[in-house]
């Protein structure tokens, strides 16, 4: 049958089990838009701006474990997703984005709305490709999408001409073998490698697991659970490894890093073995080099040979599918105790406690880790939370444990204000029968808040909780400890939140006091569609602990044990 | 700058013939903050298939680092480092060199005869040289030239091989060639 290239777009989409586009129509892409009219199977979400279509197709990745694909035309439209690609990168999402380009001929002509597409995306994707043949068409789109989700998955971008969506051809679907020689991401261990790192494990006497998204991009949760548990291995989470083992297991330490849990950052300093499971040692995690774990052997797995030994010098590097390699483990896994490890553990984790500012009390101010840990609790910690960039998104890492996978979204690697809100959507939009909460702080909100009218339009359920500080709180927070206190362009004048969501029709809540979260959390579950909920919180409040940019990870900054101490 | 000499690693890479792929190896290095020293790529004897040289100083990245990122490229069908093991590396350089007296043309044409070197065009201004040669075999030629009065000067970078049977081809060929697109040829 002779297809378009416009159809043939649609019909790929079609076989790779896409029920849904994130996109912004124009010029170059019209082809496709016209097509899709034929192919209501697929459904398109209209955006307002094309780094949200990038930012919905990533949370609806990671919400799903499918791909997500957004769609833009040539120019603007595709230079805007770059942001939301270089997202999906840095946390190894896996996206495809179908961007329209002016006409062959014109190619390299600065015609109107022209750009280089292929060149500007080339850092920030995984692969990508400019189509110059509407034969290649088919097996070019086969390709984007097997190269985004295997391996260690990330973002595809494919530039598509405006003439090659309109020629045509005979359609036939390239349904054989992918023959990539160049590709073949590595599954197994060698047994060489097996035995060097369990006899580490067997021997250690301070093991930790180091968890990363890796966990839950290879569904390795049952795995990690089974050797943790064998051999009574503490596991830390990294940001994105959070949902991949379950925060309230006795063994779980909470998250690592710059602010994570000071028990945790301890035990990470004083153990004999870190067992890396895919995560990549980032400087947020890891604090000054030359002091990490120095007493430690260490054991890294990570499905991206280039990752092994890139920032910290590894004892036994392994380059597999983590599922594959953990049972590969397992059997050779004597079981231990580690009861006096496990004790000294303990003994960190109760001076925490006595810190945790949940415990403080509290005058009139609503705190924000205590809005999301009451989140937590009303939601009965089962919720989808997303979250944007800042101290809200560190909150969160710390009050809302997770016990489940795909359940904590999050750009880590890139930081990116402006996520939290159409990552939440896009997310909603691939599990609907999961509630979900766009957690967020004022400033990355406004960012992309636009956003609200794409909610509005497709009806789509989440819950909005804006962390308001009146403050970029991350940043004033650096200005307070190293800046002097200079707070230059923190100070936010915002908006009346609760009227910008009557604008846009959404029914809304403001919280100024703890005794009304419980209510706004039942408000925001009785609406169907999307609900905004202003919680203003004290703008003065810190993150803790916290490890300074560059500084050892045991030399934490920790909150002070009463308020008095604070004052 | 460091005191320390400075360690040339030389690596291979395989890639497929497709638009851009020459792009993607020089954005890896210059994003990666990796030094390259030279880099060459032609073709092979498989079609859809060209082969990269390239000379790394390693004095600022770990080689091993650069091979794992060069293949994760999916393009890149195989990279080795060559410089592990014995290898023959090439230097090809053309030299203009003034030669518009007796002297300077006796003094070329003895340089000539010492080195792997001959004159492949001749007036009476100036003579083009052509030296195929190991790197530093090439540096020695040109120091012996510089006196002369050398005007021009172009060289290609260093070629590779890995010596005996360790042989680095492999079986590819692309598929897309099979459906008669790639028409403009040879691109990289």
């Amino acid at each position: 049958m002779k297809l378009t290239g416009a159809e043939i777009i649609m019909e790929c989409l079609l076989r790779e089990n896409v029920d849904v586009l994130f996109g912004y129509p124009g010029g170059a892409i019209l082809p496709t838009y016209d097509a899709m009219t034929k192919y209501p199977q697929i459904h398109h979400v209209l955006v307002r701006h094309e780094q949200g279509a990038a930012h919905m197709a990533d949370g609806y990745a990671r919400a799903t474990g499918k791909v997500g694909v957004a769609i833009a035309t040539s120019g603007p439209g595709a230079t805007n997703l770059v942001t939301g690609i270089a997202t999906a990168l840095m946390d190894s999402s896996p996206i495809v984005c179908i961007t329209g380009q002016v006409g062959r001929a014109a190619i390299g002509s600065d015609a109107f709305q022209e750009t280089d597409v292929t060149g500007v995306t080339l850092p920030v994707t995984k692969h990508n490709y400019l189509v110059m043949d509407v034969e290649e068409l088919a097996y070019t789109i086969r390709e984007a999408f097997h190269i985004a989700r295997t391996g260690r998955p990330g973002p595809v971008l494919i530039d598509i001409p405006k003439d090659v969506q309109i020629a045509s051809t005979e359609f036939m679907y390239p349904d054989g073998e992918i023959i990539l020689p160049g590709y073949q991401p590595p599954l197994e261990a060698n047994a060489d490698d097996v035995d060097a790192a369990t006899k580490l494990i067997n021997q250690a006497k301070r093991p930790v697991i180091l968890a990363g998204h890796g966990i839950i991009m290879s569904s390795a949760m049952q795995e990690l659970r089974e050797l943790s548990e064998r051999a009574n291995i503490p596991v830390a989470l990294t940001l994105l490894g959070k949902g991949g083992f379950p925060e309230s297991h006795p063994l779980s330490l909470g998250m690592m890093g710059m602010h994570g849990s000071a028990a945790c950052n301890w035990a990470i300093q004083e153990s004999d073995l870190l067992i890396a499971l895919g995560m990549r040692f980032d400087d947020r995690v890891t604090g000054n080099l030359d002091t990490y774990a120095i007493n430690a052997k260490k054991i890294h797995v990570d499905i991206d040979p280039s990752e092994l030994n890139k920032n910290v010098k590894v004892d036994i590097g392994i380059a597999g599918d983590l599922k594959t390699v953990i049972r590969q483990l397992l059997p050779q896994i004597q079981p231990s105790n580690h009861s006096e490890w496990i004790g000294r553990i303990r003994n960190w984790q109760e001076d925490a406690n006595q810190r945790d500012i949940i415990h403080a009390e509290t005058n009139s101010t609503l705190l924000a880790a205590q809005v999301i840990n009451d989140l937590w609790k009303y939601t009965d910690g089962n919720a989808i939370t997303v979250t944007d960039v800042g101290q809200h998104q560190m909150l969160e890492a710390q009050y809302y444990p997770h016990e489940r996978p795909q359940t904590m979204i999050t750009s880590g690697g890139l930081g990116t204000m402006g996520f939290g809100l159409p990552a939440a959507m896009g997310a909603k939009i691939g599990v609907p029968d999961q509630e979900v909460w766009a957690i967020v702080g004022d400033g990355g909100f406004q960012m992309t808040l636009f956003e609200l009218a794409t909610a509005v339009q497709e009806n789509i359920d989440i819950n909005i909780a804006i962390i308001n500080n009146g403050f970029l709180g991350m940043v004033r927070q650096w200005q307070e400890f190293f800046y002097e206190e200079r707070y230059h362009a923190t100070p936010m004048h915002n908006p009346d939140f609760c009227k910008l969501a009557e604008a846009y029709s959404i029914p809304s809540m403001r919280v100024t006091n703890r005794e009304q979260v419980e209510e706004s959390v039942k408000f925001a579950r009785s609406i169907k569609g999307p609900t905004l909920i202003d919680y203003v919180v004290e703008k003065h409040d810190i993150v803790y602990p916290m490890v300074p940019a560059g500084a050892d990870l045991h030399n934490m900054i920790l909150r002070p044990t009463t308020q008095t101490d604070e004052e | 700058m460091s005191e320390q000499e400075s360690t040339k690693h030389t690596i291979m890479a395989l890639v497929e013939n497709k638009p851009g792929v020459l792009n993607r190896v020089a954005s890896l290095f210059r994003r990666r903050n990796f030094n390259v020293d030279s880099l060459t790529v032609g073709r092979t004897h498989r079609p859809g298939v060209s082969r990269m040289t390239i000379v790394v100083d390693s004095q600022r990245a770990d080689v091993r680092k650069i091979a794992n990122n060069l293949y994760k490229l999916v393009n890149v069908i195989d990279v080795k480092i060559l410089s592990d093991k014995p290898h023959v590396s090439r230097d090809l350089a053309l030299i203009k060199v003034r030669t518009n007296n007796a002297d300077s043309r006796n003094a070329v044409t003895t340089i000539c005869e010492r080195y792997p070197a001959r004159i492949v065009d001749i007036g009476t201004e100036v003579a083009i040289l052509e030296i195929t040669a190991q790197e530093d075999v090439v540096e020695e030629m040109i120091n012996q030239l510089q006196p002369i009065g050398i005007v021009e000067m172009i060289r290609t970078g260093i070629v590779a091989m890995g010596r005996g049977v360790r042989i680095h081809d492999t079986e590819y060929e692309s598929p897309l060639s099979a459906i008669g697109s790639h028409k403009n040829g040879y691109h990289v």
